[in-house]
């Protein structure tokens, strides 16, 4: 049934494209809504979360041995949840998109759609196919709907997933002809010479990497979420980094685990590096997106940090932040683009102070506050127990690493403060007495979408955990 | 073998010559009917492509002279369909000889369909040489225009070169094996020593049809033509004259020279005619892709990122074996397709606005949604991204290559080519979809035909995306 996620999803930006102006937002959100509905009901409805289900499997290239075959576990059910959930969000932070409507909703659904297919892929040219679908989508909401320095931000964005899925292409070619097959369950029982291993793992992983946010590789994430328009910030952070990272755990690890051993400790100090990295250059940001930007490098890093444990736990933890920050991140953007930017169209926070925006919009500032409480790491919230896990898996991996991880998470602190300080408590200045439109209802329920979410996940965080860890643990690549 | 049998099986050549002769006869009588002597290509087209379809699928006559095969059939009817195309294209062109660009147009197609069916070096350099002719002047047609001149020029001077060569490298090949059929040159081959008289006609021979192809270092002609010479003959340069030498140069190298492959593996290197094609494939896709991000105008664009799609699709042809053929037939068919829709498309642009350079193109979404789209798809195939016939195309061809872990260097530069193109085919897209259009014009207009014609093309591109069995298991079949 969840396979319906991708049908309607397509369906839905087929349909957006026919309808007359008016009706195209609401087509939106009815395709993103039904997608998340089944995404959920999935969610709560499979009971065997551990094995990577068959839902379908027909013929699709037999001389190639390609088939459309998808499937789906406990991370995959998870990954498709919080899809749904910033597709829908991202719909309603896009309500006043005047500009070209329906090419607009048109875009964010191929995205949404392309994604729903890649968490749900069990054949690697099917996964790959739907990897590169995302694309040309990102490059148009860019490129079209975007701010500052938009040609180059999606241009970047655009060269960087395009380089990144060459190098997962090479490896995954070259494990296609070894393992004779493109079907992940079998290429993951296949054993690779160690030799073969030794090089495949670093070029795929790195690939998928690039679309996760790895440093150095990170630089189109920041100038990407920029230009973005907020729906395409929310997508990209909430969704398409996720892609990456999910990208890496399913099937580079999947197929290369003694690649993967080898090369465990470089990828955990690349991962440290960008936590502490990505937070120190958010700390001196001027533009209020670039700090949420780097912050989502910074998340990300956790990530590849759990990832990098191979560990039950810290794998664990790494799937459960990348559905936190997916929730957290699109919080942000969606208070960041549409309440403050569009309002305002300032992210200076040299003149930020000066409006005192929690007296004008209140409701912004309380979901800034939230969403920034979250994004620390503050108990309660979903970040929390994802966070608290990944360094719980790193503990018994790279014990040091986790002092380092501890600098990013305290610099974490200090700029989400900065942030919020300069954002919203200001001192006003009598001058500039803005009046600005109230926050409008779809943006109320957007934002109270997520903010439940992340209270609900953060604090019962078993819910996603009791889902994750089955299908983590029948993972071969494991330290047992 | 009788003469009946000869007229059976030449009679898909027989109507459309019947067809050329017919267009002239209509020309001279009713010079103003412009429009009927379309309508004469176009069912005389279909005809011919009526009578592929009737034909029994195996035949050999005269030793390998014409041969009919599934294969031969399938590709008589895709180069019979990029001439309809090219025709319907006609329509709007301001040509002066109406009726002799066509009938020119038609005999082409005839050299293309004797390229494609024969298996004897005779019969395949007069196919060579009766497609080469049609083109050069099509390319010159529009005598005021100096563009197309030159490129007239070139593309003749440059041809004639080539055909020279290939002329040369036949006489070699047919001095050190006794004989013009290619089934039986590979058993020669296979059986005696390997002089290098024999390696200098194979050389030369790739020579010349690298230029057909328009791969690097022989490509000079090609970004010329295709900007110089009316849109429709870009279109047919581009698609049917590609298709029918991709086709050849396999046939030729598989079936007589098979024997002398050699290897292109990175360590296990082995003289042959596969290393020099590789070596011809990585430049042609290095200057290719490199050359294009400093063009203006759009068709020199398209004709330097054929130069590098000509490097993709002989990766097939390094394969060792016969394997990697499917892939590059495949491949070649689907550039074909894509590249008469985008020529299409610049051909009614420039109709309208009088020129071809991106800059034309500024805002074209708000001009011609269709055309913006249509172009769009045809961009963004070329550049390999799914859902589109090209993102499957490269797939395949890479992982043909793959199949031998030692090439990984070719896909490497493949895909590196890749990445350089995508950045302009989306500064294209970007021009036509972001930027506002010129204030002074207006929307643009376009006929029925040429719509639906552009639709389909993009539908087929879209379609053999998505499906891409339903030309692959053909391809497949009949090899």
């Amino acid at each position: 049934m969840i396979a319906y996620t991708i049908y309607l999803t397509f369906a839905g930006a087929v349909l957006v494209l026919l309808v007359p102006r008016a009706f195209a937002k609401w087509v939106a959100l009815l395709a993103a809504l039904a997608g998340c509905g089944i995404a959920a009901i999935a969610f709560l409805q499979v009971s065997d979360f551990a094995q990577f289900q068959t839902i379908i499997r027909v013929p699709w290239v037999p001389s190639l041995g390609i088939d459309y075959h998808l499937a789906a576990d406990g991370i995959s059910l998870t990954m498709a949840l919080v899809t749904g959930l910033i597709g829908i969000s991202s719909v309603l932070f896009s309500w006043n998109i005047e500009n070209r409507q329906n090419e607009f909703f048109f875009w964010l659904l191929l995205v949404v759609g392309g994604s729903y297919g890649v968490f749900l892929s069990a054949d690697l040219f099917l996964f790959y196919l739907f990897y590169e679908l995302v694309i040309v989508p990102k490059y148009f909401l860019i490129a079209t709907w975007g701010s500052t320095n938009k040609a180059y931000g999606a241009m970047k964005l655009a060269l960087y997933s395009f380089f990144g899925g060459a190098l997962v292409l090479i490896a995954l070619l070259a494990a296609y002809s070894t393992g004779g097959s493109l079907d992940l369950q079998e290429l993951s029982r296949f054993h690779f010479s160690s030799q073969f291993q030794f090089w495949a793992f670093p070029v795929m992983f790195l690939g998928f990497a690039v679309l996760a946010g790895i440093w150095p590789l990170h630089t189109w994430a920041p100038t990407g979420h920029v230009a973005a328009p907020t729906a395409a910030s929310m997508l990209l952070a909430g969704i398409v980094m996720k892609l990456g990272a999910y990208g890496a755990l399913r099937v580079s690890l999947n197929l290369f685990p003694e690649g993967f051993h080898i090369w465990s400790g470089a990828i955990a100090a690349l991962a440290v590096i960008g936590i502490v990295y990505a937070a120190a250059i958010a700390l001196r940001q001027r533009d209020l997106k670039f700090v949420i930007g780097y912050s989502s490098v910074s998340h990300m890093g956790f990530v590849l940090l759990g990832l990098a444990t191979a560990q039950a736990l810290g794998a664990g933890g790494a799937v459960l932040q990348m559905f936190s920050h997916g929730i957290i991140a699109g919080l942000l953007f969606a208070v960041v683009g549409r309440m403050i930017y569009d309002r305002t169209h300032t992210r200076d926070l040299t003149v930020l102070p000066g409006l005192a925006l929690n007296r004008v919009i209140p409701f912004a500032a309380f979901t800034f506050v939230l969403a920034s409480a979250a994004a620390m790491g503050i108990p309660g919230f979903s970040g929390f127990p994802a966070e608290i896990t990944i360094l719980i898996g790193t503990w018994r991996a790279y014990p040091a690493l986790v002092i380092v991880a501890g600098v990013g998470m305290a610099l974490t602190a200090g700029f989400m403060l900065r942030a919020l300080k300069k954002s919203f408590f200001g001192e006003p200045i009598p001058t500039q007495c803005p009046d600005y439109a109230p926050i409008s209802v779809p943006e109320k329920i957007g934002a109270a979408l997520l903010l439940c979410v992340t209270l609900v996940f953060g604090l019962f965080p078993n819910l996603l955990l009791e889902r994750i860890l089955p299908a983590v643990e029948t993972m071969r690549w494991l330290n047992r | 073998m009788n003469y009946l049998t000869l007229l059976k099986f030449a009679l898909p050549e027989a109507v459309v010559t019947a067809t050329a002769l017919g267009v002239l006869g209509v020309q001279s009588s009713r010079p103003r009917r412009q429009g009927l002597c379309e309508l004469l290509a176009v069912i005389g087209l279909l005809l011919a492509a009526g009578v592929v379809l009737i034909l029994p699928a195996h035949a050999d006559l005269f030793r390998g002279m014409l041969v009919a095969s599934p294969l031969n059939a399938l590709f008589k009817i895709i180069c019979l369909v990029f001439a309809l195309c090219t025709v319907v294209y006609t329509r709007g062109e301001r040509l002066a000889h109406h009726a002799e660009y066509i009938a020119l147009l038609l005999f082409a197609t005839i050299g293309l369909m004797l390229m494609v069916s024969s298996e004897e070096l005779l019969m395949i350099f007069i196919g060579l040489e009766l497609t080469s002719l049609p083109l050069y002047v099509m390319t010159a047609f529009n005598k005021t225009d100096r563009r197309g001149a030159e490129a007239g020029l070139k593309y003749f001077l440059f041809g004639s070169t080539a055909t020279a060569f290939v002329l040369f490298g036949l006489s070699l090949v047919y001095g050190t094996c006794g004989t013009t059929v290619l089934v039986a040159i590979g058993q020669k081959v296979a059986t005696q020593a390997v002089t290098p008289l024999l390696g200098v006609g194979v050389v030369m021979i790739l020579a010349g049809l690298a230029f057909k192809i328009a791969a690097a270092p022989f490509h000079f002609w090609a970004p010329d033509a295709y900007e110089g010479s009316p849109a429709p003959t870009g279109a047919f340069i581009a698609s049917g004259s590609k298709v029918a030498a991709f086709l050849l140069l396999g046939r030729i190298l598989l079936v007589a020279f098979g024997s002398l492959q050699g290897s292109a593996t990175w360590h296990g290197f082995v003289a042959g005619w596969s290393p020099l094609l590789a070596l011809v494939a990585a430049l042609s896709i290095v200057v290719g892709s490199i050359t294009a991000l400093a063009q203006r105008n759009l068709r020199r664009l398209l004709g330097y990122s054929a130069v590098a799609h000509a490097g993709y699709t002989l990766l097939g042809l390094i394969v060792p074996g016969s394997q990697g053929f499917a892939a590059t037939l495949f491949y070649t068919t689907i550039y074909g397709f894509t590249l008469v829709g985008a020529f299409g498309v610049v051909g009614l642009v420039r109709q309208q606005t009088g020129g071809d350079a991106i800059s034309d193109f500024a805002g074209l979404r708000f001009r011609s949604p269709l055309l913006a789209v249509c172009m769009a798809i045809f961009l963004v195939s070329l550049a390999g991204l799914p859902p589109l016939a090209g993102f499957f195309g490269k797939f395949y061809l890479f992982a043909m290559v793959m199949r031998d872990q030692g090439m990984v260097w070719l896909v490497a530069i493949g895909l590196g080519g890749s990445l350089v193109s995508l950045y302009y085919y989306l500064v294209v897209v970007r021009t036509m979809f972001v930027d506002p259009p010129p204030s002074e014009v207006a929307t643009i207009e376009t006929g029925w035909t040429e719509r639906l014609l552009l639709s389909l093309l993009g539908a087929v591109v879209l379609l053999l995306g998505l499906v891409p069995s339903l030309l692959l298991s053909r391809i497949e079949a009949s090899l």
